[in-house]
Order: C-alpha cells, then sequence, then structure tokens
C-alpha cells in the first residue's frame, strides 16, 4: 500500500461529563508538575535543596501560630473578596471594579471611624458597617443600571469606577493626614480603639474569619438553591431564555451588582476595622482582581474557591518567606504564584479535552 | 458493486465519543463515485453528520481507512480535506455578516501577490454561471436571504476546487421554489463530474435528487439501495429497523369557541423595518392552526407579539376566558400573562438559545416555568426532578440521566424535553415553532401525536411550520404570510402545496386561482 502520509501520533478529542475524581486527579497533577517546576527554578535561582525551599515555605505558613493567624487571615480575606464577586461573575457580568468597590467600603467605614470617635462602640461599628455596605453597593449599582438602562460597557465602567474610588480615598488621605506632612492617615483611634472589631479569644483576626467563613456558607445556599441564585444562573447562561420565561433582566443584573458591591464593600469594613485600622489606598492589594481568577478557577462554587484562594494565599506568603530568607526579589513570590496559576488554568484543557492515541487501520 | 475507483471510500470506520462511551459510527464502509449524487439517511444519532465530520477533517476516526480516488488519505484538518477536494457545506453558515460574498469566499484563502477582488468576484461569476447560481458578488451577507447565504457557502468550496461535496441537510431551510434550484444546481454538478453526498430527511427530495441511498442506524451501516428501485416505505424501514406507518393522523377539530382573537397586529423591527402588517385571525380551542410562508416572513414576530416577548406598534391580542371574559395579552411581558392565570406555551425555533438553558441539566430546566411558585424564597427541586423523569419516561428521551445537560442531547431528544416541558403546563394554548425541525422521522411522529393530543384535550394550537406536506396534513387551517402581511387563510382539508406555495411567494394567491 501507498503510504505517503503519515498518521499523527495524537489528537485532541473533546472529552464528556468527566467524573468528579478525575477532575480532581487531573488538578492534583497539574499542581504537582506546578510545585516541581516551581522547585527547579527557586533552586537555579537560590542553590538551595528545593525541599528545604518548600519547607521553608511551609515554615513562613505554619512556623509560629502567628504566622497561621496571618495566613487564615490572607485567605479569608482573598476568599470574602472572591466570594463577594461571584454572583456578578455567574451572571456573566465581567466586574472587573471589585478593587474599587472593595476601597470604598474601606473609605466609607474609615470616614465613619475617622470623623465620629465620640460615639458609642458598638453604634460606631454599626455605622461604619452600613456606611461601607451603601457605598459598596452604589459602586456596584451604577455601572449596573447604566448597563441596564443603556447598554454601557460593564468592564469599562468598573474599571473606571476603581479610579474613582482610588482618587476620593487619595484626597481624603491627604485632608485626614496624622501628623501633617506625612501623606498617610496613621492608625485611626490608636488610643480609644473606637471603630476596631473586638478581638475573639484574644486573636485580632477571628472576627473576619468567622464573618467570611459565614459568608461561604450563606452564599453557597444563595447562588446553589434560592429563586434569585437560580435566576442569576440562567441570566448568565442565557439572556434570552430569562427573558422567555419572564425573569426581568434588568432587575436582576441591577441586583445582582448592588449584591457584590455590597459584599465588597462588607470585606472594606472587615479590611478597616478588623486589621487595617487605617485608609490607605493599597488597602485591597489587587485581591479585587485576584478574586476574580479564583472565582473562576472555584467555577463560582464556595466551597471549592475556599481550595483556590487557600492555595493562592499560602504560595504567597511562603514565597514571601523564601523570598526574604534567601534574599531575592520581592517579585519572586508573584512568579511562583504565576507558575502555579498558570498550570491551573491550563489543566482546564485536560478537563475539556483528551489526547487520544492514535490505533493503525486495519489492514485487509 | 462495479469496476469504477470510487472517488471517496471510506472503509471500517469507527468513532467514539465520552472514551468509547457513545459509539457513533462503529464499522461503516461507504463509497461515493464521480457524477453520482448518493443520499446519506438516518435517523438523528445514528452518525450521519459525524461520518461525513470525519471526510471533511473536523474529526478524527478511531479506527477506518479512508480512500481518495482509490488513495489512502489521512484528513487531519477541514485543509486537509479541501486540498484533497473534499467540501462541506454545514447545516449552520459560518459566514461573516458584514462582508461581501467575494470577501467570505476568498476569506482564509493565502493566495501570493496583491489581494484582487476583482479576478475573485470574476471567479465567482464565472463559478455561478456554469452551474446555475444566482449572485450578486458584490453583496453583502446581511443583506441576504438564506438560500443566498447557503448559496455562498457553497461557492466558497467550488472556489477551492472542491470536486467531492458534501452538504448537511441543505433544504431545512428552503422554500419548495429555491429547493428546486439548488437541485438543478446539484444536477449540473453531478454532470460535470462532481461526487455529491447530501444528508437529509426529506424522503420526496432524496427520491427527487439522489442516485443511491445509503442507510445508517445508531451508527452503523444498514445497507445501500439504487433509488429508482427502492421506495421510500423501504429506506424508512431500514432507518428505523422496522415497519412505520407514513400518515399523520388528523382528528376533526372540536368546533370550540376562538380561544385567541389576534386584531390588525403590526410589528416593526428594531432597524425600523414592517416585520408584521395588520395580521388578524382567530384560533380555537381544539383546533390546530398551521402557518406557512417563507422563513422570515413573520412567524417569529407573530409568536413572540403573543407570547409577550416582542414589542408591538399596533393591534390587539385578546384571550378568551372558558366564560367568555376577554383579557389583552399584547404588551404584557410573560410573568404577567402567566398571573393572569392563562397558560400559555411556546415552543420556539431557537431551543437551545431560547427554549432551554444548555449548560443546565433536565430538572434544572423544567424549573424554568415553575421556580417561581411558592413564597419561600429558596426553590423547589423535587417536583422539577420528578416532571424531568416523567418526561423521559413518556416521550422516551434518550439521556444518560436527568443531571445531564441539556446541550450534551441529540437535537431531536432536546425538542422532545422543550416540548414535553411545556405541555407539561397543561397549557390553554400551544404555539411551537418549527418543532420538528432536524428531527429524525420517530421523534417527528411523536411531536405530532403530541400535538394531536393537546388538540384533542381542547388546546388551541399555533403550528408553524416548513414542511408543506406536514402542514397540511396535520393543520385544520393555514395561515399564510408573505412579507409580513396576511396572505390567505386556507382550509387544509382542501388546499394543496402548489396553492399554498402561491400564497407564500405572492399575496392572496395572486397568480393562482382566488380562494
Amino acid at each position: 500500500m501507498n503510504k505517503k502520509t503519515k498518521t499523527p501520533f495524537f489528537h485532541i478529542v473533546k472529552r464528556g461529563e468527566i467524573p468528579r475524581w478525575e477532575s480532581i486527579m487531573i488538578h492534583a497533577i497539574a499542581l504537582i508538575l506546578a510545585l516541581i517546576l516551581c522547585a527547579i527554578l527557586t533552586t537555579l535561582l537560590t542553590g538551595q535543596n528545593p525541599i528545604d525551599v518548600y519547607a521553608t515555605m511551609f515554615e513562613g505558613n505554619f512556623g509560629t501560630e502567628r504566622k497561621t493567624w496571618i495566613l487564615l487571615h490572607l485567605l479569608a480575606v482573598l476568599l470574602g473578596i472572591s466570594l463577594a464577586l461571584t454572583p456578578a461573575f455567574k451572571m456573566r457580568f465581567w466586574n472587573i471594579g471589585g478593587e474599587g468597590q472593595v476601597l470604598i467600603g474601606c473609605m466609607a467605614s474609615g470616614a465613619v471611624m475617622h470623623n465620629w470617635p465620640q460615639l458609642p462602640n458598638a453604634l460606631l461599628l454599626l455605622l461604619m458597617l452600613i456606611a461601607a455596605l451603601a457605598a459598596g453597593a452604589l459602586w456596584g449599582f451604577l455601572p449596573a443600571i447604566c448597563k441596564a438602562k443603556w447598554g454601557t460597557n460593564e468592564t469599562l465602567f468598573t474599571l473606571m469606577m476603581n479610579y474613582v474610588a482610588i482618587q476620593i480615598t487619595a484626597y481624603y488621605t491627604i485632608r485626614w493626614e496624622v501628623p501633617k506632612g506625612s501623606g498617610k492617615i496613621g492608625i485611626i483611634n490608636q488610643a480609644s480603639h473606637k471603630g476596631w472589631l473586638p478581638s475573639i479569644a484574644g486573636q485580632q483576626y477571628l472576627p473576619t474569619i468567622l464573618v467570611v467563613a459565614l459568608l461561604t456558607v450563606l452564599l453557597y445556599f444563595y447562588l446553589k438553591y434560592s429563586k434569585q441564585g437560580y435566576e442569576i444562573a440562567v441570566v448568565g447562561e442565557s439572556e434570552r431564555t430569562a427573558r422567555y420565561v419572564g425573569i426581568k433582566v434588568e432587575h436582576v443584573i441591577v441586583r445582582t451588582m448592588s449584591l457584590t458591591g455590597a459584599l465588597c464593600g462588607l470585606m472594606g469594613f472587615l479590611l478597616v476595622s478588623g486589621s487595617a485600622h487605617t485608609i490607605t489606598t493599597t488597602l485591597s492589594d489587587g485581591r479585587g482582581f485576584t478574586g476574580v481568577m479564583v472565582a473562576w478557577m472555584g467555577k463560582f462554587n464556595p466551597i471549592i474557591m475556599i481550595f483556590t484562594s487557600f492555595l493562592i494565599s499560602f504560595m504567597g506568603n511562603g514565597a514571601q518567606e523564601v523570598a526574604s530568607r534567601f534574599h531575592l526579589n520581592h517579585s519572586f513570590s508573584d512568579i511562583l504564584t504565576g507558575i502555579i496559576i498558570f498550570f491551573l488554568i491550563g489543566c482546564e484543557f485536560f478537563v475539556s479535552y483528551k489526547l487520544s492515541h492514535n490505533k493503525k487501520g486495519k489492514e485487509e | 458493486m462495479d469496476q469504477r475507483v470510487p472517488a471517496v471510500s471510506m472503509r471500517n470506520i469507527t468513532k467514539t465519543f465520552n472514551s468509547g462511551a457513545v459509539v457513533a459510527n462503529k464499522d461503516v464502509s461507504i463509497n461515493i463515485y464521480r457524477g453520482e449524487i448518493l443520499a446519506l439517511l438516518g435517523e438523528n444519532g445514528s452518525g450521519k453528520t459525524t461520518l461525513m465530520n470525519m471526510l471533511s477533517g473536523i474529526y478524527f476516526p478511531d479506527e477506518g481507512q479512508i480512500f481518495v480516488d482509490g488513495k489512502e488519505v489521512v484528513i487531519r484538518s477541514p485543509k486537509d480535506a479541501l486540498d484533497l477536494g473534499i467540501g462541506m457545506i454545514h447545516q449552520h453558515f459560518k459566514l461573516v455578516d458584514v462582508l461581501t460574498a467575494t470577501e467570505n469566499i476568498i476569506l482564509g484563502l493565502k493566495e501570493k501577490g496583491k489581494l484582487d477582488l476583482k479576478a475573485a468576484a470574476k471567479k465567482i461569476k464565472d463559478i455561478c454561471d456554469q452551474y446555475g447560481f444566482d449572485l450578486d458578488p458584490m453583496q453583502k451577507v446581511y443583506n441576504m436571504s438564506v438560500s443566498q447565504k447557503q448559496t455562498v457557502e457553497i461557492i466558497k468550496v467550488l472556489y477551492r476546487n472542491a470536486d467531492i461535496l458534501i452538504l448537511d441537510e441543505p433544504t431545512a431551510v428552503l422554500t419548495p421554489q429555491e429547493t428546486q434550484s439548488l437541485f438543478n444546481v446539484l444536477r449540473n454538478m453531478k454532470a460535470d463530474g462532481k461526487a455529491v453526498i447530501i444528508i437529509t430527511h426529506k424522503l420526496n427530495e432524496v427520491r427527487e435528487i439522489s442516485d443511491f441511498v445509503d442507510v445508517l442506524r445508531h451508527g452503523e451501516f444498514i445497507g445501500s439501495l439504487t433509488t429508482s428501485e427502492s421506495t421510500p416505505q423501504e429506506w424508512t424501514d431500514m432507518m428505523v429497523g422496522r415497519k412505520v406507518t407514513l400518515n399523520i393522523e388528523r382528528p376533526d377539530p372540536l368546533g370550540l369557541p376562538p380561544r385567541l382573537k389576534v386584531k390588525d397586529l403590526t410589528v416593526r423591527s428594531e432597524e425600523g423595518l414592517i416585520k408584521l402588517d395588520h395580521v388578524s385571525f382567530d384560533v380555537s380551542g381544539g383546533e390546530v392552526l398551521g402557518i406557512a410562508g417563507i422563513s422570515g416572513s413573520g412567524q417569529k414576530e407573530l409568536l413572540e407579539a403573543i407570547a409577550g416577548l416582542q414589542v408591538t406598534e399596533e393591534g390587539s391580542v385578546i384571550y378568551v376566558e372558558d366564560d367568555g371574559t376577554e383579557e389583552e395579552l399584547l404588551n404584557q411581558d410573560p410573568n404577567k400573562i402567566r398571573r393572569m392565570g392563562i397558560t400559555l406555551s411556546f415552543v420556539p425555533e431557537d431551543r437551545l438559545g431560547m427554549g432551554l438553558v444548555g449548560n443546565m441539566d433536565l430538572a434544572d430546566n423544567m424549573m424554568l416555568r415553575t421556580f417561581r411558585k411558592g413564597k419561600s424564597p429558596f426553590t423547589d427541586r423535587k417536583n422539577p426532578h420528578k416532571r424531568a423523569e416523567l418526561i423521559v419516561k413518556e416521550l422516551e428521551v434518550v439521556t444518560p440521566s436527568i443531571e445531564t445537560s441539556v446541550r450534551r442531547l441529540s437535537g431531536g431528544n432536546v425538542q422532545k424535553v422543550l416540548v414535553g416541558r411545556e405541555i407539561a403546563e397543561a397549557p390553554k394554548v400551544l404555539m411551537t415553532a418549527y418543532a420538528v425541525r432536524g428531527l429524525d422521522i420517530n421523534s417527528s411522529y411523536t411531536i405530532y401525536d403530541l400535538i394531536n393530543q393537546q388538540k384533542q384535550k381542547g388546546v388551541a394550537v399555533i403550528y408553524v411550520g416548513e414542511d408543506l406536506d406536514v402542514l397540511i396534513e396535520l393543520s385544520d387551517r393555514i395561515l399564510v404570510l408573505c412579507e409580513g402581511e396576511l396572505s390567505g387563510i386556507l382550509d387544509a382539508r382542501k388546499t394543496d402545496k402548489n396553492e399554498v406555495g402561491l400564497y407564500m411567494t405572492s399575496l392572496h394567491g395572486e397568480g393562482g386561482e382566488a380562494s
């Protein structure tokens, strides 16, 4: 037989729905490969034994009790922001304004804290919370109502709202700066601890962690079992179907984005009142964007999102320890986190497709 | 069967999906010769399209060999296929709306030198003249009718010198007249020595155009027949694997009073074009009102206006309750119509884009209609699940489970889920748009049966269809739309295809005898 053409060695085949354990296996393999690559890279750069490096990383997270609390707090904040963003993304509303929504929440609660320290602490905290929720909701509401009414582009709109929030915060940090000329506010109510979330069992971070834990459960049920959650899913999958069954799409968009904004505002409140006790433009620290990734990687499932945000927090925290111990540039932790995320997102390809080895055709 | 070398010979082709869980083709061997038209027949999910997709480079077979002109070939991509002269015209067109016919046709070609649109247009014109196409190479695609778009797709592969053509259900979207001109083109190609494979469900077209018929069933090759020496009844029996009757029952209408009264319904598109122009008619409980018309004559707007999904300019749609009270439906959203206690079921044309959510499972899709029920802020999941199970059982939906995403089902099963859900609501009015488009014979008859059952229950059925044979057999009356105007309402028991065709193409059937 004349065989000029070569049969390709493998071809790409779309998979059907695969069992959950297989999907978990694929992710686990991707994670292991990522860790191996990170190890090789670290060894090349530091000359250290990769086992030592990972040990250092582990120490950076669990070395002392304090380090563990820091990890849990980082995890809670990232998870909380990711959860806040989830309803909007599940609705396929491309909200990249999480950063601004968190920051305006910080700003609002910080403003109340700074201006009315004379109020009773419980009332002050309540007012701070309300202010943060309202400000965040407003930051979510504005792009949503414009999209619903006039079809504006939500991605650009929410992005611009980030800058508005940053500029407002920058303005007030200068106006309220302490001491004059320092360019920052400093710790608010340092002496009186007014507007500070109280420590629970001596742990400053515990209130934040508990609130986020509660939020995880609530959001899980809201998205999965509530009528509003179902509406969000339908609008996200197909607006035409939503209209066909009489769902008011504009109404759902505005409601859901206000919710996302308010929850971001809540995270802003927790950041200011629970840990930072000050206002700076960098309080959110990019987590309004990282949260988008966590939400997508977790497939909008709050339970899976716990793992994705844990992984990112663990790596970020650990890599920082590695960087400081081996005198590496701060960006080193970003590189390692980037590698891991790349592998985790890349492995989605193997969840949807597989490479199939070609068998030879039957000979006659 | 003879000594000639086949243009294409597929031997012992096997293709599976989901790691072997779904066998789409099993050990299939077919031959296609030049100067012949082969009709590939089979029910939905019998593997016709999969088989052809392997020939055109979209899928790669798990096992088996493909020979072109006697030489074994490996087809890895559509480009490989085109290099071998194999071109496929898909059911869904892949054209860029804002470009002209010429630009679409040369798109993706890597010709050396400067882009010469004029020369391309000239070559296109030549192809048109050679085969009898009617196309203006400079026309923009968004201005084209469905049949013109199809012409562009066909010329696209001819332009690339394809001499083995595969057409996947090319007539599904065409009027009888357009189908005839397509068939003339196919005959010219055949005379020119090209090999043509046509996938279709319409048996009268198979008889008219093909030389041979190959039948697939459940992914396996069943047999090859010479068209002129066999009958549609034989083909169907081979497709289905048992004897089927090809007559649609038509119970007599119940003679109930009007259920819906539509008056002077007028709809304008967002661009300001008239889509429906003062259309008036009644439809009674217990009758099937068929709606005929060239695609885009206002059928979609008519149904969507009644369902509360379309902004209207003028007119009224009155719903008459059993006790004679009248309710205006126009400009109410679907939710309000439901809250008025009116169950109006609508099976839209776009099943996965409008009627169902493709990524949700069967139970969640059932919930689309019922999720608001009850005061609790949480959804009831048990009843939709039960309803899905019932529909799967009663309508024989083939699905791995209730938890399977709807988009993973075949076209016929998707439609059964949708129609099943809409009927489960016990509607007073049932509207269906192209309810059997793309469905195989068995599934189509299931749908016709369901429609007749609803009719006998006293439901007012509005059936928008494209197959005139079916429309005439199933409906009691046929309303014909022509460019958004009501062209005529015919008694389905007394009319014939030609008369309906005339009303479709000219207002009030001018040129034919007036009724």
